[in-house]
């Protein structure tokens, strides 16, 4: 891509903020200074706060309700966007410059036909004429690689899946012809196949149109795929602008370098380094570097004087005192190793035999036509047996039923079939209606979305006093003791019992729920996607908050996850579920390594590191599942390796191979290894 | 979607079914029958016990019940215990004249209120938007009875514009109730609009701060193009159940304006049919009273069946 | 995990309490409409020690008479001072809709968030008998009973009670609901808390917000439903000076001695006006969403 002397994008000085109720201004955006040259795609890096979607959008001249632009301007092809009356914008928007939004099941018109809003965008910003449009929608539809577009053009948004509406979104983005494109978080919400397909697309389409892109994300991985250039934002300010390279490899801002180091990588088997606290709220930033108080370099006058955008020799623009120091400084190595225990001797303290869970039961309608309950189970044939203080990782993308096992595990959800034992001997009962007081305080279930899980009517205190009283009768002095002594113990201290959840971070909250679960000194702790909907940097500290505690208690996790690296870090054997079903079971090292079960390996081959020198290899379509789930193998329909009808008739039988690793599969293990090392 | 449709169908059934037992239930429970409340201090020994068998009162409470119900499939509604006139008839009339009344108000009142609520939302916090919502508060909050008086007041007594009192016999043809039926149609109007208007209002505010109109916004459509195509069609769904529920509320609502003006409708046939201890009349128009309900129900729940798209085809599972 | 000592926070729930309050003032609407419910409620209370008449006391002279300086809103059809029992009126209303008020807000929000918490089959029946009674005209089941057992508090309260009860067990049903689902309410029933812990620790106090706008909702709508009443009669029996009655009486002498329907009207409707700007304001507050409702 040749670079255009003149740039595309221009922003100066640019200073967005809000005025709260006591009046103060807050800044949400301060001094931005960024100019995009035509074709080149840029990667706009940040976490929660720091004004990247807030950036992206004013280069459309967009700024939502309570914001407003208090120093600076920008532009789009040397007009100042913001001076732009309706008309211009209108036309600018959707034409030379392109929205593709987060959520496109929300972005897209309920109550239009796919077909009709794309012809929308024909029709305001294309030459194309009234009779030509609709060939043009499928033109676009199939460039995007939808299948059957003919089809797809008559239906409603909430008729197709996630990937599906991501990618008509790009098709309505590409239908006016744009010169630059602006992406916000494009692929949050896919499923990791999903979303490496979707990326190769877009990087694809990039290179062949030669449109700008402006790609705003938070994940460096999607990022290292599709970007030439990478800005780092970090509390409304730009601390490192670069190329690819030397941001991801060589990077010369103590944040963005803290930033690569907190992320899990897949090759290595270790945890990420945590980064402590969190970003300033919007005016807290001081009057020194943003940075200051979580920078492991911070000196004197990083507090007093704040730094200045700087060129380096490299061509690159780091926002530092002492960034040379930083330059100086080797690639951040990896990180803590994961002590695994002698598991040989462990007792087992939970075993899976057998069991299946059914979602759907009939309606009081279907009852009296006489259906019965359906015949496949949304997760069936689960065996496995996990030991004292191991970590076994559970993965899966959606609809694997990997959280429903969980949820019967703590007996939200009743099972079908098969049994759980606890502890050896003891039965676990279905309900939890039905189980003792200490298999109750025994097992602790820890949900993904902090937000939901903590009561936000109830104080910190409250949240951790329900568990004492309930399991070991506890009231009064010793409960406020044994609070704050689980509270030091997460980190956080006895200074937060009387906050209410709306008063604390997303860390800080799911710290709190890892207390709740750790108070009631169980066993066993059912994670479910604990760390998903959490920044980066804050995922690592989570992560090694949990190790921690099971190396000082010996408890025993079941690790719920979609995130392949995350599961990497932590867990000591590790179980892939496909459509509910068990694929492979192993410990960590020889799941992820050869042979893989062919899902295992599409799954591996789709992680997307933040390393611009690795590219995911994409062997299955990206297809989205129907149901009933296949009978024979649940992975028929999707699997690269496919070895015929055997596949669609009979269930695969399971495999051993070395040390304790079973694989499903009809293949033979040793004609699977040689085929997954023949193309490794 | 025939599946909802029909399951749509048998709930209401049910309901219509179970309102039957409970009016029926409910008049048993009351002390006193048909004959205590018609021969009131006569009512006992021989007197009571021949006017009970007359009347079929000493039959069981079930069979009773199937004999009425079964009757009210078919159109028959018994006889008023006041005179034994059949009630089918003198009901005839009475509901014609309470539907043209409701009629009149919602042909009115419903696009007023689509058309206020859609204003008041897209210029919200402007000087239009204030006037009309504080005007619907009021119209809201404020008794019927006591806007019918007010209104009366003002374009009756002081103005002499409209006539204030309803003098026109029940079985008249619609046409002579005009212009007497003007100012009772203001006032059902009123009340009616102001409800739809505050719940199109809010609806249409949350649609504009939907995700997908941002979004068409930043495509770059015209401002008035987002408005009707993407906006309207949306905002206004839920509005089919408001206009449904109003017309519910407009059964109870319509007696106290009867009253006030004297019309001849069901509402005015019910109080008094109340105040005479007339049960049977009471419970026919209950009955009637509620199946309307439920109809307008379902017919709402219908339509926004077929309106809505997400109703009408199935889910894509993520 | 940064120890910064933040002030002391006020989390209790008399803290909420002012919260909501200082909420409810800071809009103008709010402002206004709690000023007015405060004004009638003194009213209610103090209204007998103030006024210069007796409420009974008829006089044939001094019949439909207009404002004077004797008797500030003149008089009405018997001679009574229209002044005074202008501000009676609105006593027995506040009284008989204060108490029923509550209480129909109690029993409709228990069955509501019972049933919402247990679903199922019960549920869903429940709901077919809540549906099937709100089918029927709110005055229609009022008027079978206050016919049949007569008027009167012992009758108008419980009465009022019960079928205003009805609406609040589908909101508070819906309410639960939308909780229910949410995951510190699986967390909860996860641990192994009995189901009374959990409506009492989970549910309540995050269904209690929209209770409370309910209430002071179906509180408005009691008055409306009680004046009405009175106004055909079948309320508060004369002499007892009540608005809806003095409504209905002065009605006939409307167009030369407008005073006696114009006092009660605007009583009435003030008061009215003010629970529903509060009932509003105090929803924003809280930032309940809203929509509208008919007063079934």
């Amino acid at each position: 891509m040749s670079v255009d002397s003149k740039p595309l994008i221009e922003i100066r000085d640019l200073s967005i903020g809000f005025t709260n109720r006591a009046q103060q201004l807050l800044p949400i955006l301060r001094n931005i200074d960024l100019t995009v040259h035509a074709g080149e795609t840029v990667g706009l890096v940040g976490e929660s706060g720091s004004g990247k979607s807030t950036l992206a959008l004013a280069m459309m001249g967009y700024l939502g309700n309570p914001l407003k632009v208090l120093a600076g301007s920008t532009s789009f092809r040397d007009q100042s966007t913001f001076d732009l009356s309706a008309r211009e914008l209108e036309q600018i928007r959707g034409g030379e410059l392109a929205l593709i939004p987060q959520n496109a099941g929300q972005a897209l018109t309920p109550t239009l036909r796919i077909g009709r809003q794309i012809s929308e965008a024909l029709e305001l910003h294309s030459k194309v004429d009234e009779a030509s449009r609709p060939a043009r929608v499928i033109e676009l539809l199939t460039q995007v690689r939808l299948p059957d577009p003919a089809a797809l053009v008559r239906r409603y948004p909430h008729e197709l899946s996630g990937g599906q509406q991501q990618r008509v979104a790009v098709a309505m983005a590409l239908a006016g012809e744009p010169d630059a494109l602006l992406l916000d978080e494009p692929t949050t919400g896919l499923d990791v196949t999903t979303q490496a397909h979707v990326l190769e697309l877009l990087r694809d389409l990039a290179r062949e149109t030669g449109t700008a892109m402006v790609y705003v994300s938070h994940d460096l991985g999607a990022i290292a795929r599709v970007c030439d250039r990478v800005v780092v934002m970090y509390a409304g300010e730009i601390v490192l602008d670069g190329s690819v390279r030397q941001v991801l490899l060589k990077p010369v801002h103590p944040y963005a370098r803290a930033l690569l180091a907190s992320i899990p990588k897949l090759r290595d088997a270790s945890l990420p380094a945590a980064l402590d606290g969190r970003p300033p709220a919007p005016g807290d930033a001081g009057i020194g570097c943003a940075f200051v108080k979580r920078c492991a370099m911070a000196e004197d006058r990083c507090a007093t004087e704040r730094p200045m955008l700087q060129a380096t020799k490299a061509g690159e623009r780091v926002r530092c005192h002492f960034h040379e120091k930083v330059a100086q400084l080797a690639a951040p190595g990896p990180g803590q190793a994961v002590e695994r225990s002698t598991l040989a001797q462990a007792p087992d303290v939970l075993a899976l035999d057998d069991i299946a869970i059914s979602y759907t039961s009939p309606g009081i309608l279907d009852q009296i036509l006489g259906r019965q309950a359906s015949d496949t189970p949304t997760v069936d044939d689960i065996s496995i047996v996990i030991r004292k203080g191991e970590t076994l990782g559970l993965v899966g993308e959606s609809g694997s039923g990997k959280s429903t096992i969980l949820k019967a595990i703590a007996g939200l959800i009743p099972t079908c079939n098969g049994s759980i034992t606890f502890n050896g001997d003891e039965l676990l009962k279905a309900s939890v209606d039905q189980r003792g007081k200490d298999q109750l305080r025994s097992i602790q279930l820890i949900f993904q979305n902090p937000d939901d899980s903590l009561n936000p009517r109830q104080t910190v205190a409250e949240i951790l006093a329900q568990p004492l009283r309930l399991y070991f009768g506890l009231s009064g002095q010793e409960l406020h003791d044994r609070s704050v002594e689980i509270l030091e113990r997460v980190r956080l201290g006895g200074h937060y019992l009387e906050r209410l959840p709306s008063q604390l971070s997303g860390g800080e909250k799911q710290r709190v729920a890892v207390a709740r679960a750790f108070i009631a000194e169980p066993e066993l702790v059912l994670c479910d996607e604990v760390t998903s909907a959490l920044d980066v940097s804050v995922q690592a500290a989570v992560l090694e908050l949990l190790n921690r505690l099971q190396r000082e208690l010996g408890t025993t996790y079941v690790f719920v996850s979609h995130d392949l690296a995350v599961v990497r870090a932590l867990a000591d054997r590790v179980a892939l579920l496909y459509q509910g079903r068990l694929c492979e079971i192993g410990p960590a090292a020889q799941v992820y390594g050869l042979p893989s079960h062919p899902y295992t390996e599409v799954l591996l081959g789709a992680v997307l590191e933040p390393d611009p020198d690795t590219a995911p290899v994409l062997s299955a379509d990206d297809v989205v599942e129907l149901s009933p789930i296949a009978r024979g193998c649940p992975f028929q329909r999707r699997c690269p390796r496919r070895v015929g009808d055997v596949c669609d008739t009979e269930t695969p039988p399971w495999q051993q191979a070395i040390g304790k690793h079973a694989i499903r599969c009809h293949i033979p293990l040793d004609e699977l290894q040689q085929m997954q090392t023949g193309l490794a | 979607m025939l599946r909802m449709l029909l399951r749509r169908l048998t709930l209401g059934l049910i309901t219509v079914v179970l309102v039957s037992i409970i009016i029926f239930a409910g008049v048993e429970i009351l002390p006193g029958d048909a004959c205590t409340a018609f021969l009131e201090r006569e009512a006992q020994g021989k007197l009571l016990e021949n006017c009970r068998r007359d009347l079929g009162l000493n039959r069981s409470a079930v069979e009773r019940y199937i004999d009425w119900a079964s009757g009210a499939v078919v159109g028959d509604l018994g006889v008023s215990a006041n005179g034994q006139k059949s009630i089918a008839e003198l009901v005839g009339n009475r509901m014609k004249n309470s539907l043209l009344l409701a009629f009149c108000a919602l042909s009115v009142g419903v696009p007023l209120a689509i058309f206020l609520g859609v204003v008041t939302a897209l210029w919200r916090d402007k000087p239009i938007d204030l006037f009309f919502s504080t005007a619907a508060i009021f119209a809201m909050t404020i008794p019927e009875f006591v806007s019918a008086t007010v209104l009366i007041l003002v374009f009756s007594v002081w103005l002499g514009w409209l006539p204030g009192i309803v003098l026109t016999s029940a079985n008249a043809p619609a046409a002579e109730f005009f212009p007497e039926i003007i100012l009772p149609v203001i006032v059902v109007a009123m009340v009616m609009t102001a409800h739809i208007l505050r719940m199109v209002r809010t609806s249409v505010i949350d649609v504009l701060a939907s995700d997908y109109v941002r979004m068409a916004t930043l495509k770059g459509v015209p401002y008035w193009q987002i408005v009707f195509r993407h906006v309207l069609p949306n905002a206004l769904l839920p509005a089919i159940n408001v206009v449904a529920l109003t017309i519910a509320w407009l059964l109870g609502g319509v007696v106290v304006i009867e009253v006030v003006f004297n019309y001849p409708g069901l509402g005015r046939m019910m109080i008094d049919s109340i105040s005479d201890r007339d049960l049977p009349v009471v419970q026919a128009i209950a009955l009637i009273l509620a199946t309307i309900y439920v109809t307008v129900n379902l017919t709402a729940d219908l339509l926004t069946m077929i309106a809505n798209p997400r109703l009408r085809t199935h889910h894509m599972r993520k | 995990m940064s120890a910064t000592l933040l002030p002391a926070i006020k989390n209790r729930p008399h803290d909420r309490f002012i919260g909501m309050l200082r909420g409810v003032m800071s809009r103008p609407s709010g402002a206004i409409g709690l000023s007015l419910v405060v004004l009638h409620l003194a009213l209610a209370i103090f209204s007998p020690l103030i006024v210069p008449y007796d409420y009974r006391e008829i006089s044939a002279a001094l019949m439909l008479n207009g404002p004077s300086f004797e008797h500030w809103f003149g008089t009405d059809h018997l001679g009574r001072d229209i002044f005074t029992r202008t501000l009676l009126g609105g006593r027995e209303a506040i009284l008989v809709t204060g108490i029923a008020t509550p209480i129909a807000v109690v029993w409709g929000g228990f069955i509501g968030i019972f049933f919402g918490l247990v679903g199922g089959r019960i549920d869903e029946f429940m709901m077919r008998i809540v549906d099937a009674f709100l089918s029927l005209p709110w005055i229609l089941k009022m008027l079978v009973l206050i016919v049949t057992f007569g008027t009167g508090i012992g009758v108008l309260v419980p009465t009022l009670a019960f079928f205003y009860g009805i609406p609040v067990i589908r909101i508070a049903r819906a309410a639960t609901h939308d909780v229910v689902a949410r995951d510190f309410v699986s967390a909860a029933k996860a641990r192994g808390h009995g189901r009374i812990t959990i409506i009492r620790r989970e549910l309540l106090p995050n269904v209690l917000d929209t209770l409370m706008v309910e209430g002071a909702m179906r509180w408005s709508w009691m008055l409306l439903a009680f004046s009405s009443l009175s106004f055909l009669g079948f309320g508060v029996s004369p002499p007892t000076p009540d608005w809806g009655l003095m409504i209905a009486d002065a009605r006939g002498f409307m167009s030369f001695a407008p005073g006696g329907v114009l006092a009660p009207v605007i009583f009435l409707s003030s008061l009215i006006i003010g629970i529903n700007l509060t009932a509003d304001s105090l929803a924003k507050t809280l930032g309940i969403d809203r929509i509208q409702q008919a007063p079934a």
